[in-house]
Order: structure tokens, then sequence, then C-alpha cells
């Protein structure tokens, strides 16, 4: 029992970066912008958030400046796609190997710690939220270690990604900006025939994007982890893309394939020189290689077809 | 016809001396367009005589460099299309502008939801599409996904997203292109109901048959610019063709009898399966002789593609034999074209043109042979062949930089045409060669392929169209299900030809 809560903790733990990023992707490209450039807006958001929080001590003002940071790769990442109709795929590949580049630079410049920022103290970081009842609920078996092991005890970053897929949900479904958001994102020129702004719906999206890839670079460096260390990210940007196609574009199924991709890292790292019966030494590789096989096998056809916003990757031109 | 009974006779939309300019090409020329309040305006002229462009600017997609507009006689600006909304103008685009994966209620919200959240919105919406469904007899499903609906219901949704935002006048742009003739009918119907509820509609489009049947008043475009305004009961199709054209129309193509010499295309015995093993061609013989136009009529579908294209090389054939003057032909395009065998193929789009290319581009697709320098292209010789080609058809505009997808239907199959000819071909097959192209291109393009019948090319015609099958070839051949009917004479009336393609055998006169 207190084995498979600690593996689902630390599920959840693993899957929040990944949902964050994943639904900022999924604004962006419903909106029609392809986003490859997640991975860089995470790296440097992580980079900003730990920079930011050593300096002045403050986690919320680290918080906000990889926000800051992130928003601002993806108002680069709009301007090139959006306004200057450039090539998505390019534009995500440059804004990752920037700020790979970026981090690396700045923090041998300003930290002489080998890339490093100095290790936060923990009132630095976005620190476990301890939620109430946890000790009324004590006693109780399964609801109580539950409770305390599970969904007590997470940074608010945690409780913010889990959150932010149901109001994804009633955000795309409910409300005019989603409707507008999904319009624009199969169809421009219905959008732009019925007088509204293409453009300015894709900033918007873009934004919301930079401001999901900014919580969840700040996961990473000052939540997670104590203080950033180069290319933290390690390849999640990517993983979050994977489980945007498996989730066939849609936040519920995102939060549900994040958790199962959250879920087979910390399998992985949990059966790590672990003697399988029959099989041998864990295949901790293929485990961790397992998302992005099953999105291949997704890609390939093999459980539905993964169609994504028909306008995707495609900059808007008005033409008749 | 109603008249509106309004002291205030102002016009429902007034243009006074519009311009606009695309670079070099001035799309529209001082154009001064009155259309009176509650009546179907039809605009015809040509593929590429500026229509689209002036109801874009009259739906504020792009902006007059000069000139008025006035909505109900008062001046106004239109900068965007949400300020033609709000003017109570509605345009229905001949692409459709329909989100597909959406319900036919949120495409109609689409711009117009009512409010930051949609549950009201949404309910709202759906009560007016049941109100303009009652008032209009346009009754459609708001739960159903556009993207399964018919043509014509898709059209439908687009006509109700006008009217959802007010429209009193509504535009539509080429709007039975994609429609059958039924459902073209129905539509017409439609816009007579929107006229006799006080609507003011305009109806732009290249086909007079449609004019005539269901316009009030026309004005014709021809270059740019109005050439005529009529009532439409006091013109004919005669006098707007004319117009339209600026000369006189041949609408019968005028032909000396045929001086057939040798055999230059045998087809024997030809049978085609396709991928999913449906037998296409099921044992097709016929001869084309040089200085002859042999036609092949019948409806869509019943194996004339898979003619075309086993002549071409593009198809296998399973069995039988194709031959060109004596030898056999390779099943090769390229080889069948060095045997001087050109193919104009049914689909310009699909295989005829890059369209994505400059028209130079196209204009020696796969004829590169003669146009290169070593390793690289002859690129001042291309731009002249093009130029050539151009000047002897008649392409407007005749720009070889202009990427192809911007000319119009007719001279896009005017850019096919040249090429294939240019190569001096003793066979020329051609498949569906004025689908989508207007009055003075067809009779342009017909004269061609006559010219060429008489300079003894072999010629082997596919359309869908009977008129132009019987008006162009010497010798009829039907086609019905994988097979050749049979033969008709240049006497055989429509009725005959007609049961041959419903597959009744002709009896006596095989």
């Amino acid at each position: 029992m207190e084995a498979l809560v600690a593996l689902l903790d630390s599920t959840v733990r693993l899957s929040t970066p990944l949902l964050l990023a994943c639904l900022a992707g999924l604004y962006s490209e419903r909106s029609g912008v392809f986003d490859i450039g997640l991975e860089g807006k995470l790296l440097g958001a992580a980079f900003a958030a730990a920079a930011t929080a050593s300096l002045t001590g403050s986690p919320w003002l680290g918080a906000l400046a990889a926000v800051a940071a992130s928003c601002a790769l993806a108002l680069v990442h709009g301007v090139a796609c959006i306004s200057a109709r450039g090539n998505q795929i390019v534009s995500g590949v440059a804004i990752n190997f920037l700020a790979l580049g970026l981090t690396a630079v700045l923090g041998h410049a300003w930290f002489s710690q080998g890339g490093k920022t100095p290790p936060l103290a923990q009132e630095a970081r976005l620190g476990p939220l301890e939620l109430p009842l946890s000790e009324t609920l004590a006693g109780v078996p399964v609801l109580g270690p539950v409770w305390s092991g599970l969904v007590s005890g997470h940074s608010v970053l945690v409780y913010a990604a889990f959150l932010a897929a149901p109001l994804t949900w009633w955000v795309l479904w409910r409300t005019r900006f989603g409707l507008r958001l999904r319009a624009v994102g199969e169809n421009p020129a219905a959008v732009d025939t019925a007088g509204l702004s293409v453009a300015g719906l894709r900033y918007r999206a873009v934004l919301v994007c930079g401001l999901l890839c900014g919580l969840g670079g700040a996961y990473l460096s000052i939540a997670q982890g104590a203080g950033f260390v180069p290319n933290m990210s390690a390849g999640k940007g990517f993983i979050a893309l994977a489980a945007l196609i498996f989730a066939k574009w849609r936040p519920m199924q995102a939060m549900a394939t994040c958790l199962l991709f959250g879920f087979l890292d910390a399998s992985a790292i949990r059966l790590q020189g672990v003697e399988l019966p029959l099989i041998g030494p864990a295949p901790v590789q293929l485990i961790q290689a397992a998302p992005y096989i099953l999105t291949v096998v997704l890609l390939a056809g093999f459980i539905g077809a993964a169609r994504p916003p028909k306008a995707g990757g495609a900059p808007y031109l008005k033409e008749r | 016809m109603s008249q509106t009974p309004h002291a205030s006779a102002a016009p429902a939309i007034e243009l006074i001396g519009v311009d606009k300019r695309f670079g070099a090409v001035r799309a529209n020329r001082d154009i001064h367009l009155s259309v009176a309040q509650g009546e179907i305006h039809g605009i015809v002229g040509e593929n590429g005589a500026g229509k689209s462009t002036l109801m874009s600017i009259l739906y504020g997609f792009y902006q007059a460099d000069a000139g008025e507009i006035r909505v109900d006689g008062r001046p106004v600006a239109i900068p965007d299309s949400q300020a033609a909304i709000a003017l109570g103008i509605g345009m229905v685009h001949q692409h459709f502008m329909l989100v597909e994966p959406f319900t036919v209620l949120e495409n109609v919200m689409l711009g117009a939801e009512g409010g930051a959240l949609l549950a009201k919105g949404r309910a709202d919406a759906r009560a007016e599409l049941e109100r303009l469904a009652r008032d209009y007899a346009m009754q459609v499903d708001p739960d159903a996904v556009v993207g399964e609906l018919p043509v014509g219901l898709q059209q439908r949704v687009e006509i109700l997203k006008a009217l959802f935002r007010g429209a009193k006048t509504l535009i539509l742009d080429e709007p039975t292109g994609v429609l059958t003739p039924e459902e073209a009918d129905h539509l017409f119907r439609i816009l007579g109901r929107l006229r006799d509820e006080g609507k003011t509609v305009i109806l732009i489009t290249h086909k007079l048959r449609e004019i005539m049947a269901a316009t009030d008043a026309v004005s014709v475009m021809r270059r740019g610019e109005i050439v005529a305004t009529v009532r439409t009961a006091e013109t004919s199709v005669e006098a707007l063709a004319e117009a339209m054209v600026g000369r006189r129309v041949l609408l019968r193509v005028e032909k000396g009898p045929a001086r057939p010499g040798p055999a230059r295309l045998t087809v024997e015995n030809a049978r085609v399966v396709d991928a999913l093993g449906v037998e296409r061609l099921r044992g097709v013989s016929l001869t084309v002789r040089a200085g002859e136009i042999v036609g092949i009529a019948g409806v869509s579908g019943n194996g004339q593609s898979e003619l075309l294209e086993a002549i071409a090389g593009i198809r296998p054939l399973t069995s039988g034999a194709i031959r060109i003057g004596p030898e056999m032909a390779p099943p090769s395009p390229a080889l069948v074209r060095d045997m001087k065998l050109a193919h104009v193929p049914e689909d310009r789009h699909r295989m005829g043109l890059v369209t994505r290319f400059e028209a130079r581009e196209n204009a020696v697709l796969g004829y590169l042979k003669g146009f290169t320098r070593g390793v690289f292209l002859d690129r001042a010789a291309i731009r002249e062949r093009c130029m050539r080609d151009m000047a002897d058809f008649d392409v407007r505009p005749p720009d070889p930089s202009l990427r192809t997808a911007n000319f119009s239907g007719g001279n896009q199959q005017k850019i096919v045409l040249a090429r294939e000819i240019a190569v001096d071909p003793d066979v020329l097959i051609v498949g569906q060669p004025t689908r989508g192209v207007d009055v003075g291109a067809i009779e342009a393009i017909h004269r061609r392929l006559i010219e060429l019948r008489d300079a003894g090319k072999a010629i082997l015609l596919v359309s869908v169209e009977l008129e132009e099958v019987r008006a162009l070839s010497d010798r009829v051949l039907v086609m019905f299900d994988g097979r050749v009917m049979g033969e008709a004479g240049a006497d055989a009336t429509e009725a005959e030809i007609g049961l041959m393609m419903a597959g009744v055998e002709r009896g006596a006169a095989a």
C-alpha cells in the first residue's frame, strides 16, 4: 500500500511539468500554431525562475519571472509565425536552441557555478502545501494514507496543473474564446469572414501557451528542484508534444496521457536495478522510451487516427 | 416583380467610381453600380472580369483605391468584414467559410456568440435558427456536424449564417458551381423567397442560364468594368454573352468536314482492373485517325478516365493493346510522350498543373528537355516559351511570373493546352477541355481543337458535356460501364446517344 502510494505520488510529481507543457501546446496548436518550442520555453522559464528566486529570495517573483521569460519566447514564436508568416517548425527549433544556449551562457556569466544557479533555500521554493484534514483523516484506512501521501503535500503548481486541465476543457467547449480558438485552428478564413481577427486570436493562444510553459518551467527549478541545472528540462517538452498528439489535442485526455507517461517514468526510476522474475533486470530504457513508442504506434494509425487541427502549421494569408 | 413601397427609393447598395488595383492589374475600374432594395441583382462576367474583387470590396476584404460606397443612400466606409456585417451585408463565399468539425449551430454562432460564455448564446441562436428556418423554408439540423452535410446544405448554413447576423443584403459568389442542377433550382427558390421577404440579393455567376432564371436585373462586367446594366426581362442569353466577351460569341462550333488519314491511335480490347479489383475497362477497342476528332460521350465514371489514363501510360492495362501509329505504346507517361502523344488531363488541378508554381514553370512542366543548360534551367528560354504561349492563347493576365493558382480556370486550362500542343504531337488526348471554363475561353479552346484537327492531328476527346462532344467530334463513341456501347455518326440525335449513355445497345445502325 505504502509503496503504491509512493509510486503514484511520484507519478503526480513527474506528470506535472508534462501536463503544464502539454496544455500549453494544446492552446497554441488548437489555434493553428504548431509549437515544437515547448522544450525551450520550459528551460528558459526554469532558468528565469531559479535565477530570480536565488537573487530575490522570493519564489513568487521567481514564478513571475518564469512566466515572463516563457511569454517572451512565445512572443518571438508568435511574431515569427503569425505576423511574419514564417515556418512554425523552424521557429520552434530555433527557440529550443536559443533557450539551451542562452540559459547556459547566462548561468555561467551570472553565477559561475558551471551553469547552475546557487541551490535555493526552502523559503525561496514553492514548497509543499499541507492540505487540511490530513490529521483528521490519518486514522481512516486507505483514505488516510492516500490523502496525506498522494493528495496533500504538493507544490501549488501541481494543483494548478491538475486544475488547468478541466479548466481548459471548460474554456474550449463552454466559452466564446474557446469556440473561436478551435475555429481559428480549423479554418482561419471562416474566422476572418466572421469579422474576427485571426492574428489577435492566435497571439492570445500563443501567450496562454507561454503562461503555462512558464509555470511548468518554474515547477522544474523552484518546486520539484532547488535550483537550475543546465538542460534540466531534458526532453520534457518533446514528451509533452507526444502526449498532446496521443491525447488528440483534448485536455482531459491530455491529463490522462501525462499521468500515464509520468507513471512510466516513475516506474522506470523505481525499477532501476530491480530483478524481475523471468525477464531479469528491468528494461528501464524500454520503459523510458515507451511514451515515444506509444506515440509512434498511435501516429501509425493503430489506435484510431490522430487528426491535428486542420489549419495547423500554415500561416494565414488572405486570399480570394 | 416586387416593388418597395417605401418613400425613400434609395438603392440598397450603390457603388460610385470604385477603383481597385493589384500591382499592374487594374481589377476594377470606375465601377458604378446601383442595386435596388428588394431585388435579385445578377453580376455576370467571365472568370477574371473582376466580379469577386468588387464583392470583396463591398464585404470589407479589400479596400478600394478610389470611389464611394453607399448603403441605403448613406455614404459608408467598410474597413473590414465586421463593418460590412454591421451594415447588414452578408456574403456567401464561393469556397464555403465553414468550420467542418463544428456543428451547424456553432458555425452560425461564430463571431456572434452573444457573450463570453456560450450557454445563453447557444439557446438564443437555436431559437433564431428555428425562426429563420420557418420564415425562409430553410430547414437544417442545428446539431449536425457541418463537414458531414452534403454541399447543398452546407451552402444553406452559409446563408443562415448571414441572415443570423441580420443581413439585409446577401451576396452570393458563384453559388451554383458546386451544386447539382436540382440543388441550384432549389437555391433559386430560396433566393426568391428571401427577395419576397424584403431582402436584397446580389448573385455573382458566369452562367447565363442562372441569370435568366433567377434575377430581376443584371450587370455585366468585362475586364474590370461594368459594361451594361439591364432588366433581365429585357435581355437575352445571346445579348449577355456578347456583352461579357465584347464581341459576338458563337455558341455553336463551325467546322468543315474531316479528312481523315491513316490510323494514329489504336486501342485493342483494352481491359483495366483497378486496385480494388473492379474491372473499369471491359474490352474497349477504338481507332483515331489523323485529321479527325473522336469524341467519347458518357455519364462520368463509366471508364472514360481509366481509358485516358491507360492511353497516357499512367495506368497499366490488364490485357489488350494500345498502339501509337504502328508501334506498341509503352506503359510509361514519359515514353508515350516521346512517341508524340500529348495528354490534357481531365483534372488540371490534380494532374495538369502544380498550381503553386508560377505560370512559366507550368508552361514547360514535363517538357524540360529543351529548356536546360547542363543541369541548370534555361530561365530565359522558359520565360520566352511561356510568353509565346500566353500571346498565342490570349492568357490573361499575360504574366509568366504569376502563380498559376491566381489565374482563372479558363486561363489555367489554356496554359495546359498550350503546353501540350507546343511539342507538335501527332496524337492529342483531351479530357474535359472546358470544365470550369467561361464562355469566351470555351469558344477559343474549341476553335483550337478544330484547327489542330485540320492540321492533321488525331484527337481523342472525352467530355461529360454531351453538347461539346457532339459539336466537336467527327465520330462519337458512347461509353457505358467500361464498354463502348456504339458509335454515333454526326447525324445521331441527342436521344439516340442518351439511350446508349444509359446502357441501351444501339440496334440497327451499329
